[in-house]
């Protein structure tokens, strides 16, 4: 398998063979800048544009299909156009908060973007405690839908602001909670470490029952965790047009839609971390000629694969359950995800602890 | 890692500036070529056409700050079980106790909460 360590060592003696040690580090950081925005920019172009195709495809429609093949360019043509739409200064709202709040938005995916592992040796920023900072940094984001909300000093985006953030933090607790569950498992936080430990079995087959339960929280969580599916009752149309964004006009807006789609990738990218292996190719014990063809397939393609086909799941959740409650999504999280949670979590420790396995 | 000299942490900077020079840049551009007119009604709350009434920081329903203290004490919970998680083997007798210890009443905490009532959405 390619090693992608080989090639930014390469840059990296390349680059320090005829310039001081200060100037690498900064050329380096911002060519890591660079690669981080291009990456971040294309994939959420392309998961609109996917977003969009599975919407179709679940309504028998066709979806965009006049700009660029399969309508791939449509997402483009649609950023051009938000590029150029007016930015509305509004005189009731709180200029600095609400200026302030795209920033934390795009910031906290951007740093949880930045820690997922991409392939063998492809990865931006490898904490020991990996997977720890992904799930600090990603509560980031409710701090900005929080202002977003208020500073927009509008009733509806005051009520959404404040059912996405009661959503966000009751479904963050699942989300740690199975995280904390495979963690046990895994016996280390950082990412590649995690991946490392999947090498002849993905957590999924070797963890027993309590990882399939585990991942099937993290599933529902997640999709919460992104205000998506039947959990988007924060923004749902008819009662509260927009939700916390509704005062947010043409780039403003394209913050939160792009942040949005990009912690959907997220979400996916960490169940794959943690269930799915990561970048790791599906091997089995014992089948030595299955595990070497596996091997030929690249990392970034493994890694992608499994992260769009669990976003696909994600998307499928949308069209498949109507819109919960705001009682209902209270007691889903706290009478039955928590406590089913907290009793995984004990079992998973017994396994881990005593070897019992069933 | 991408690249062995840098620290972590440098890294975590270099992402966030990133983060933040993403909606610099795009806020810049759009100040460059979006069009600009003034118009009084622009400038208005999107509610639902008509003028707004009252206050537009209504009251809402104490049930969110009920939810946000349970989140607290759990998410606590959660961040003082993970440098145990990683560990769990090499801790096994006493400190499995005094783990299970502190877990129980944990979850005597949300049985309470249940109990009075503090789960249900009124």
């Amino acid at each position: 398998m390619f090693d992608f360590a080989s090639l930014t060592s390469w840059i990296h003696d390349t680059l320090s063979s005829f310039m001081p040690a200060w100037l690498t580090v900064t050329t380096e950081c911002i060519l890591i800048g660079v690669v981080l925005l291009l990456a971040y920019s294309v994939l959420a172009l392309f998961y609109i544009w996917f977003e969009r195709k599975v919407c179709a495809a679940f309504q028998c429609r066709l979806g965009p299909n006049r700009v660029g093949p399969f309508g791939l360019l449509q997402s483009v043509a649609d950023m051009f156009k938000i590029l150029i739409k007016e930015l509305i200064s509004l005189n009731h709202t709180d200029k600095f908060l609400f200026a302030l709040a795209p920033y934390l938005v795009i910031l906290a995916s951007m740093l949880a973007f930045a820690v997922l592992p991409w392939g063998y040796g492809l990865q931006v920023i490898d904490f020991n405690i990996g997977i720890f900072f992904l799930i600090a940094v990603s509560s980031i984001g409710v701090l900005g839908i929080l202002l977003a909300g208020w500073s927009s000093n509008n009733k509806f985006t005051l009520i959404g602001a404040l059912r996405s953030g009661a959503q966000m933090v009751s479904y963050e607790l699942s989300i740690g909670l199975s995280v904390l569950t495979m963690v046990c498992f895994a016996g280390t936080m950082s990412v590649g470490g995690i991946v490392e430990e999947q090498r002849d079995l993905w957590f999924i087959f070797s963890g027993h029952i309590p990882a399939i339960i585990a991942f099937i929280i993290y599933l529902i969580a997640g999709t919460a965790e992104t205000n998506r599916g039947p959990f988007d009752l924060p923004e749902a149309e008819s009662e509260l047009t927009a939700g916390y964004h509704t005062e947010y006009s043409g780039i403003h807006f394209g913050f939160f839609y792009l942040a949005e789609y990009l912690n959907l990738f997220i979400v996916a990218g960490v169940a794959t971390l943690l269930f799915f292996g990561g970048w790791m190719p599906l091997h089995f014990p014992g089948w030595d000629t299955f595990n070497q063809i596996m091997d030929y397939i690249p990392s970034v393609i493994w890694f992608m694969a499994k992260a769009i086909a669990l976003s696909f799941v994600i998307i499928w959740f949308k069209w498949t359950f109507p819109r919960l409650r705001i009682d209902q999504m209270l007691s889903l999280e706290w009478k039955y995800l928590l406590p089913i949670n907290l009793f995984n979590l004990v079992l998973m420790v017994l396994i881990v602890a005593y070897g019992w396995h069933f | 890692m991408i690249s062995l000299s840098i620290s972590n942490a440098t890294l975590a900077i270099a992402a966030a500036l990133t983060g933040i020079g993403l909606v610099a840049l795009a806020l810049w551009l759009a100040g460059l070529i979006s069009p600009k007119s003034f118009n009084p009604q622009k400038g208005e709350a999107y509610e639902c056409g008509i003028p707004t009434r009252g206050e537009s920081m209504a009251q809402f329903h104490v049930g969110y700050y009920l939810f946000a203290i349970l989140f607290l004490m759990f998410d606590v919970e959660c961040v003082f079980l993970f440098p145990w998680a990683v560990k769990v083997k090499e801790f096994m007798g006493a400190g499995l106790l005094s783990i299970a210890i502190f877990f129980i009443i944990l979850v005597l905490g949300l049985v309470y909460a249940w109990r009075k009532g503090a789960l249900e959405w009124k």
